[in-house]
């Protein structure tokens, strides 16, 4: 019986030599250090939604629904660039083989000469004319070949790059001759989504000024919004407000620099069992013959009803109209004068004009 | 000629390699992909002159072919950027059409032309664009009666 040998298929990249990184078996090739580069996808996906979560809506309603999608269409753009320019190969010119390796060593060799021992060997340079000018091309130590004009090694990736531009961290990869296009594009693309947000955000950045500056005029007057909009110190017959310290930086000390006032709500004090009796059984008509002013028994419902009770506060008609008769009978007899709990008229005056008339 | 070969596969199966040769490039017109026609000293013995200039002139015509900007290119690339390049996901790009010409074409020069003479091209792009390989072959046999001891070391090779 014959042994089966399963031979798993190995690609090429798997056998590169050089710092890359691959994905996808081999689809994608990027720098060994990805963390700016996650850094650049979190800042401008981060940004983006933000725009789209709150400013979108409100452009979408008041301006035109194209605006939204001319910013998504340009992000889904920006974002093809960048992972284009991030994931494809820059233009690595591969390593030479063992072959060519020495190929070239010869053909140096027998350029330079021999040298004597002790001495550094001369610069590996080649000559070459290009449109009438001579170039060098420099020999890579580490790829063993003459780079193409050009071409340069790039030491993070340990590669050397045809048309090297530069290594770029904020797309964890070089930027050569195969990727140079899309790294344009990204930058031209995401310049131009950069503005076009700004541009509306710039709207809200005016506003948000404006309403400080106006805060910071009210705060050196020492006014508040409502009187600002009432008008209550301004105009010639008005009066000057009383509040101002007239001057500019005793003003804003106050606002800015006053006592901190503790809030008297007690919002997390514990409730109490209250047993004291209600309005209605104090108010019954009493054997007392003695002129008692009928107590309420919560201390914040006012003697004088007015608009501004609350109604529950407020004694109930019957037992209202049970004290004021109660209450006429025995201001008959007795020289102390109440004012009636339930008199239609609310007015000191008009109260302390009624008692005088008796 | 000292050997005669048949076909590719004999020449892979029964002959030794001796020698590589590099074909450098040309870099005088600039960075285009262009290789040079100077005739190596070591094929004087193995092929014409004029066949191996004829073979490097058609490459470089293949390379100029593809690396060539004009409308061709221009409408290719105008069409691809409005599409965010998703199109090359279905689409092949120009150049890939072209290097597919030019692995057709080495192959039929190896067949027709250099394998019978013992000498094999690689493609440049299996080199990185940098060098056009040629691998000179010798036979293991003696030199007498080489196609008969040929094709009878090369069937007990295999």
């Amino acid at each position: 019986m014959s042994a089966v040998m399963i031979t798993r298929k190995v690609r090429k990249w798997e056998k590169l030599p050089g710092k890359n990184t691959f994905c996808c078996d081999g689809r994608v090739m990027m720098a060994r250090q990805k963390g700016v580069f996650y850094l650049t996808l979190f800042l401008i996906v981060g940004t983006c939604a933000l725009f789209f979560a709150f400013e979108c809506p409100y452009l979408a309603v008041h301006l035109s629904p194209t605006i939204p999608v001319f910013a998504v269409v340009l992000f889904l753009f920006v974002m093809a660039m960048l992972l284009r320019t991030s994931f494809s190969d820059p233009g690595v010119l591969p390593r030479a083989l063992p072959e060519e390796a020495s190929f070239i060593e010869m053909e140096i060799e027998a350029a330079n000469g021999n040298v004597p021992a002790g001495q550094r060997p001369p610069p590996r340079i080649r000559n070459v004319q290009i449109n009438n000018q001579i170039v060098k091309l420099k020999y890579c130590y580490t790829c063993k070949i003459f780079r193409p004009p050009r071409a340069s090694h790039c030491s993070i990736c340990d590669n050397c790059v045809d048309r090297f531009d530069h290594h770029c961290p904020w797309v964890g990869n070089c930027v050569g001759k195969r990727n140079y296009r899309f790294f344009y594009l990204f930058t031209l693309s995401l310049s131009l989504l950069t503005i076009y947000i700004f541009t509306f955000d710039i709207v809200h950045v005016v506003m948000l000024v404006g309403l400080t500056g106006f805060h910071t005029y009210l705060i050196s007057l020492n006014q508040t919004t409502n009187e600002d909009i009432k008008g209550s110190w301004s105009g010639k017959n008005r009066v000057q407000n009383p509040y101002s310290h007239k001057n500019i930086m005793k003003n804003c000390s106050e606002i800015l620099c006053g006592p901190t006032y503790p809030s008297v709500l007690d919002r997390r004090g514990v409730m109490q069992q209250d047993d004291s009796p209600s309005l209605t059984t104090a108010a019954t008509p009493s054997s007392t013959s003695d002129s008692t002013v009928p107590q309420t028994t919560k201390p914040t419902a006012p003697l004088i009803p007015n608009e501004h009770t609350p109604d529950d506060a407020k004694p109930s008609i019957a037992t209202s109209t049970e004290i004021s008769t109660s209450l006429t009978e025995e201001s008959e007899s007795t020289a102390h004068k109440v004012p009636p709990l339930a008199s239609p008229e609310t007015d000191v005056e008009a109260s302390i004009a009624k008692a005088a008339a008796h | 000629m000292a050997t005669e070969f048949h076909n590719l596969q004999e020449l892979r199966h029964s002959a030794s390699l001796v020698n590589k040769v590099f074909v450098q490039r040309d870099y005088s017109e600039g960075t285009t992909c262009k290789f040079q026609t100077k005739f190596p000293s070591e094929l004087e013995s193995r092929v014409e002159r004029t066949l191996f200039e004829e073979t490097v002139k058609t490459l470089n015509n293949f390379y100029a072919e593809a690396e060539k900007i004009g409308a061709h290119s221009y409408l290719e690339a105008c069409v691809a950027c409005s599409t965010a390049y998703l199109i090359f996901l279905c689409m092949e790009t120009r150049y890939e059409k072209v290097l597919k010409k030019i692995a057709k074409y080495i192959q039929e020069q190896n067949e027709k032309v250099y394998a019978p003479r013992g000498l094999l091209i690689t493609d440049p792009i299996d080199r990185g664009m940098r060098v056009i390989e040629i691998s000179i072959y010798e036979d293991r046999g003696s030199s007498g009666s080489s196609s008969a001891s040929s094709s009878t070391s090369g069937s007990t090779a295999r």
